[in-house]
């Protein structure tokens, strides 16, 4: 019996926390208007969320994509298929690894970030005193940054699929000698603009809305003590990290089937 | 009448409140109302933080909130503010009531309160005059060099006008919660809630907050609602005390007649006392048969 | 340079920098930048079978590129299936009396449309009909034909 009531227990928590991440999501659009109106809050984010996530994203794009090469070469050479490696690359990077890989490190490196702010500054009374400024915080402060990590996650997946490209080119045709012209071209009439690169992106924004969204919702939702703005951060990373996981599994049986 | 508490709220007998009038006592300043709180009840889970209310607040006077730690009183101010909705009960600011008010509404009312928070509730990525200046941009279309000398002579009323560029993390806790102040003020409230102005300041700042918030009450016509347990520093400047424990508002009247006249636990709360009413002891079974007797 | 200033510059360049990757991705990763965009018209071609002919396969003409299959169907009346194919536009002197097969690239490759161009002439228009096609090679019947085949001599 208790754990049939620990079952339901737990049940209703989540469920009440989804209304509310559902509550916050409404309130943050009703937000839009005013952020027109002030597009200097939304130029500010852009910096926090987005700029200051590209280095590590360009890394890790580019190491993604030399180590693509390098086992596709291995694989593909096997079967005398190495002018395929263009393809190989491209088609992980825009379809897969572009998306999911620049999720998981947005969420790691400007969700835990986004989570930590919000949460700080519950903590601190800074949204409890812009409220009683007669400021809603909501459309203040949280609405620049969900629509800034909307826009910045196809930016940054774009990045990296591209440097992923080069890299890729770099290990395949810098340096294991697959030709030049082979690699692009092969890979020019097989990947699909619509299918796989409007696909990668479509997946993207559809990433940066959750991540953003699960990042805003922890912060926000937090316990205000220094115990539970860690908390926050940690599950902003678990279930974001989860999240486009899951997601990209869905998205992609409807996409490519 | 007995005030006697037991640890929980609900097996307090009185249900009305003592209001104890000294001749001593100073009259409140008008006998106009600013809030009023009508049966007041709030419930936080299982546990009633209000049960049941009923405070007046007169305009133009410093009003103080007295009680333990953990009697609400921060939430108390947060439902005038509006912030929190109660169970029961009414709440009326100027007039209005503040939980029937629109959004926008209650956006405008609260343009007409200032709330000084425990911590300052500084935004830390502004600088102190940005912070004062904030509420200006935010709600008035003056130019910019009109904002300009308004913060500064906020600033220069709690004596930070120097300290303009710094930012909130280079300000002491008392210097933050006077800058907060000078926020608090930027938009000429008709009233002020100070949660916890006290708090955790050195004997310096807490005379500087003390003497500054008589000041703006009586130099600016602006009313005061101090929240605090420091017994000594709100008494010093408030005209009519509450005190609230477990939900209840236990005695009212001004600081001499609680002093003076006040049942056995506001003596013991206002005197700092260690034991009585509220005892020293956690309820535990005796210490001989706790030390000696069959382990449990 | 004022610190708004310097955060514009960023903002602008990390915009910039991710509709670069955007448009790189669309002109020289993918076809986008390959595929003759907008202007065709569109030609019908009957096969009684169009094997694993599938929309967007390429139509060639002697090996090079001119379209693609827009749409595939099956029509009730003749019991055939419809594949349309789009030809680019610069290709406008394809004789009317062409002959359309589906053919395989490599053994087990993609199928695709192959042109051989008659003597008429007319040219293709927008909504002509090939009128001579051959199907696609459905390896089991071949095999079957085969086997067939080998019985009949051994009957003989």
């Amino acid at each position: 019996m208790d754990w049939l009531a620990a079952l339901g227990r737990g049940g209703l928590a989540v469920s009440a926390r989804l209304g509310r991440a559902n509550l916050l999501m409404l309130a943050m659009l009703g937000g839009l208007a005013e952020l027109v109106r002030r597009p200097r809050l939304l130029l500010e984010q852009l910096m926090s969320v987005g700029v200051l996530t590209v280095l590590i994203i360009a890394v890790s794009g580019v190491f993604v994509g030399m180590v693509l090469g390098l086992q596709g070469y291995y694989i593909l050479s096997r079967f005398g298929a190495e002018a395929t490696l263009g393809v190989m690359v491209a088609a992980s990077l825009v379809r897969e690894l572009g998306p999911v890989v620049t999720a998981l490190l947005f969420a790691g490196r400007a969700g835990s970030a986004l989570a930590a702010e919000i949460g700080l500054m519950k903590a601190t009374e800074q949204l409890s005193g812009l409220e009683m400024m007669a400021v809603n915080p909501q459309h203040r402060v949280l609405t620049p940054r969900l629509v800034a990590g909307i826009l910045s996650m196809p930016l940054l997946a774009a990045l990296f699929s591209m440097l992923g490209v080069y890299g890729g080119w770099f290990v395949g045709v810098g340096l294991l000698g697959v030709d030049d012209g082979t690699y692009w071209a092969q890979m020019q009439s097989q990947i699909d603009w619509y299918e796989d690169v409007g696909n990668g992106v479509i997946k993207s924004v559809v990433f940066g809305v959750v991540c953003t969204w699960i990042a805003i919702f922890q912060g926000y939702d937090c316990v205000p003590t220094s115990e539970g703005v860690s908390r926050a951060t940690t599950r902003t990373v678990v279930h974001s990290s989860l999240a486009v996981l899951g997601l990209d599994f869905v998205l992609t049986a409807l996409m490519f089937n | 009448m007995a005030t006697r508490l037991s640890r929980h709220g609900h097996e307090v007998p009185a249900q009305h409140h003592r209001l104890i009038t000294s001749p001593m006592s100073r009259p409140p300043p008008s006998e106009d109302i600013l809030v009023r709180i009508r049966g007041l009840k709030f419930y936080r889970g299982q546990r009633a933080i209000f049960d049941g209310v009923d405070i007046d607040i007169p305009r133009g006077g410093v009003t103080a909130i007295m009680g333990p730690s953990g009697t609400g009183k921060t939430t108390l101010l947060k439902l005038i503010g509006g912030q929190l909705t109660p169970d029961a009960g009414t709440i009326e600011v100027d007039g209005q009531e503040v939980h029937a008010l629109s959004t926008r509404e209650l956006y405008r009312l609260r343009m007409r309160m200032g709330m000084l928070f425990q911590s300052g509730a500084l935004l830390t990525d502004l600088n102190v005059f940005d912070n004062v200046a904030y509420p200006l941009r935010e709600h008035t279309k003056l130019n910019p060099s009109m904002t300009r000398k308004l913060v500064l002579m906020k600033l220069e009323a709690v004596g930070l006008r120097g300290a303009h560029q710094l930012m909130p993390s280079e300000l002491s806790g008392g210097m933050a919660r006077r800058v907060a102040l000078a926020r608090a003020i930027a938009l000429d409230p008709m009233m002020i809630m100070y949660d916890e102005p006290f708090t955790g300041q050195d004997p310096i700042s807490m005379g500087v907050l003390v003497q500054l918030i008589r000041r703006l009450n009586d130099a600016a016509r602006i009313s005061s609602i101090v929240v605090s347990h420091d017994v000594a520093e709100t008494c010093e400047i408030a005209d009519l005390v509450y005190v609230i424990s477990n939900g209840k508002v236990i005695e009212s009247g001004s600081p001499q007649a609680l002093h003076e006249g006040g049942g056995e636990w506001t003596r013991q709360f206002m005197g700092g006392l260690a034991d009585g009413p509220v005892p020293f002891h956690y309820p535990a079974p005796g210490l001989e048969s706790d030390l000696f007797g069959e382990s449990a | 340079m004022s610190k708004t200033r310097q955060i514009e510059i960023w903002v602008g360049a990390f915009i910039a920098a991710g509709f670069l990757a955007l448009f790189f991705l669309a002109m020289q990763v993918s076809n986008l930048g390959t595929v003759n965009s907008g202007d065709s018209y569109t030609v019908l071609a009957r096969f009684d079978n169009i094997g694993g002919l599938k929309v967007k396969s390429p139509v060639t003409l002697a090996g090079v590129e001119v379209g693609r299959v827009l749409d595939i169907y099956y029509d009730a009346e003749d019991f055939r299936a419809v594949a349309v194919l789009g030809i680019y536009s610069q290709y406008d002197t394809i004789p009317d009396d062409t002959f359309a097969k589906i053919l395989t690239a490599g053994l087990l490759g993609e199928q695709y449309v192959g042109l051989d161009p008659g003597g008429s002439e007319q040219v293709l228009k927008e909504g002509s009909e090939i009128a001579v096609t051959q199907s696609a090679l459905v390896l089991e019947e071949v095999i079957g034909q085969f086997i067939y085949g080998k019985a009949q001599e051994g009957a003989n």
